[in-house]
């Protein structure tokens, strides 16, 4: 029972975690006193909780308690900076915002981790720190850095942060923009390394696809008139929804090759729910169109149903905002299913990717259907030395080697 | 309101023209950052400035041993190094930012953003 009881309160507060950190850091001003106070509070309820039961508002009751941790220490603390009892002084009058204090918050917690004056990968472990409560050692292996090195890193940014004055705020509806395009990359970063893992660990990490999505719902939750933020959350929930079938046996199955009974399909339905709401809004974006991409291949019943006109149709579109050779790759994949793998190559032979993995595997497999085996064998070599990814590796291998 | 001293990064070899392009370049920079420095006070911002002579003018002292040793040149030997700085109080770093941009773009060289521990 005690062992359940603990399962129970670290589920909670993990769970509360980005809530508790972020309306602390407003009240307090500051990240360690937040941090430390809300593992006080931990403390606490793993001595009351199991015995007395979870209250009934967990959130609030963290709350408390951590602001009270966190006044006793700073009046214990007398040789405590004026600087920490100015913002004691300061932050705890602040007054509520109307649409809600907790969830403005952690909007702007969100934003402090990801302001473009920290460097991409504090931002994206800062993030996961504060906002998705993992802790140091968990978010060290999942981006595979020694702990101590990803201790310092998530230190340095904090003491920027503190030293530099980084706001606590949502930017002005000027900066808003360009500021969410770097809250939205930083979630689709995480996602990413979780969907398709590098290193030698798990090809998947769901953990890391999890917490992304689970942000995404929070800043989709707080932005809802934003179409992108509800395009990122589209194509995540739509990527992740055939995860379960992505992986067999340690290897790689290309979409045409899933199970597609085996997709999530209560996700598939939130995607395409939020496709739709996209596309009525009619303010297209880099993410909105690779959902609504993703939404025509959720939407096949079997992969030879899959309107191939409709991809290339989104592709030309995504093409116009974001002319990236790696959005020329994709599109030269429906490409080839319209027109034929030779005007396929045509057009990937003319992409500046060598090195990238994704190139190499898609003339492989162009070169395969064109029966031109000595020439495939030679990308699938070049795709497998490229990838760090276990799973993709053992699928390019199994191509390669029913070549004849 | 925090401090921040924003440095102004340029070639350490100046031409003719300050290393600028030319003439009419130069004399738009200097008017240019004319202006933004009247901005820095109008706005409230503005604490202090100054523009440096070259840095072969410089010379380091090393006055911890019994008798100070000088060096002819800059601490640093560097293609770029600080050819002057603002120091402003800004309420938080968005604003020093969107400053230094602004700095930037008038004096024609990149500009380094670093908070103050402390100001005396």
């Amino acid at each position: 029972m005690q062992q359940h009881g603990t399962a129970v309160v670290e589920r909670v507060f993990r769970e509360e975690y980005g809530r508790l950190i972020a309306s602390l850091v407003r009240r307090f001003g500051d990240i360690d006193i937040a941090e430390e106070a809300a593992g006080e509070a931990l403390v606490t309820a793993l001595e009351k909780w199991p015995g007395a039961g979870v209250p009934p508002n967990p959130g609030a009751w963290l709350t408390t308690t951590a602001g009270n941790r966190a006044i006793d220490r700073l009046r214990r603390e007398k040789q405590r900076d004026a600087k920490h009892r100015a913002a004691l002084m300061t932050y705890d009058d602040a007054p509520h915002e109307p649409t809600g204090p907790v969830e403005d918050d952690r909007l702007r917690l969100l934003f402090t981790c990801c302001h473009p004056a920290l460097a991409p990968e504090a931002r994206i472990a800062l993030t996961l720190r504060l906002l998705g409560g993992l802790t140091v050692p968990e978010i060290a292996q999942a981006f595979l850095v020694p702990e101590t090195t990803m201790g310092q890193r998530i230190t340095r940014a904090k003491r920027k942060i503190a030293a530099a004055n980084v706001p606590y705020r949502v930017p002005q509806a000027a900066d808003l923009p360009e500021r969410l395009s770097g809250v939205l990359a930083v979630l689709f970063l995480v996602f990413n390394e979780g969907y398709l893992a590098s290193g030698d660990g798990d090809p998947v990490r769901a953990e890391l696809t999890g917490e992304a999505i689970r942000l995404g719902r929070v800043l989709r939750h707080l932005l809802p008139d934003e179409p992108e933020v509800a395009g990122l959350l589209a194509l995540m929930v739509l990527i992740e929804s055939r995860r379960r079938t992505r992986v067999r046996h340690g290897q790689l199955v290309p979409l045409d090759e899933q199970d597609r009974a085996g997709w999530d399909h209560a996700l598939v339905a939130e995607g395409h729910a939020l496709v739709r709401e996209c596309l009525a809004t009619n303010r297209p974006g880099r993410y909105q169109i690779l959902a609504a991409i993703n939404a025509v291949h959720t939407d096949a019943r079997t992969a030879s149903d899959t309107d191939w006109s409709q991809v290339l149709a989104l592709y030309d579109q995504l093409s116009r905002i974001d002319p990236s050779p790696i959005v020329a790759l994709n599109r030269a994949v429906a490409v080839a299913e319209l027109d034929g793998p030779d005007v396929a190559l045509s057009l990937v032979d003319r992409l500046p990717l060598t090195g990238y993995h994704p190139w190499h595997a898609a003339r492989a497999d162009l070169l395969r259907r064109l029966g031109r085996s000595d020439e495939a064998k030679t990308e699938y070599d070049a795709a497998i030395a490229a990838t760090q990814n276990s799973a993709e590796s053992s699928y390019l291998t199994r191509k390669r080697g029913e070549l004849v | 309101m925090t401090h921040y001293l924003l440095t102004v990064h340029g070639p350490a070899e100046r031409a003719e023209f300050g290393g600028y392009g030319s003439r009419e370049e130069m004399e738009a920079a200097f008017a240019a950052t004319g202006a933004f420095n009247d901005r820095l006070h109008a706005e409230g911002y503005w604490v202090f400035a100054g523009g440096l002579e070259a840095a072969s003018t410089a010379t380091v002292v090393d006055g911890r041993g019994d008798a100070p040793v000088m060096t002819d040149g800059p601490y640093l030997e560097s293609k770029e190094l600080i050819g002057g700085f603002w120091v402003i109080d800004a309420p938080d770093l968005d604003v020093a930012l969107r400053l230094a941009a602004d700095g930037s773009k008038a004096c024609g060289g990149k500009v380094e953003v670093r908070p103050f521990d402390g100001i005396v």
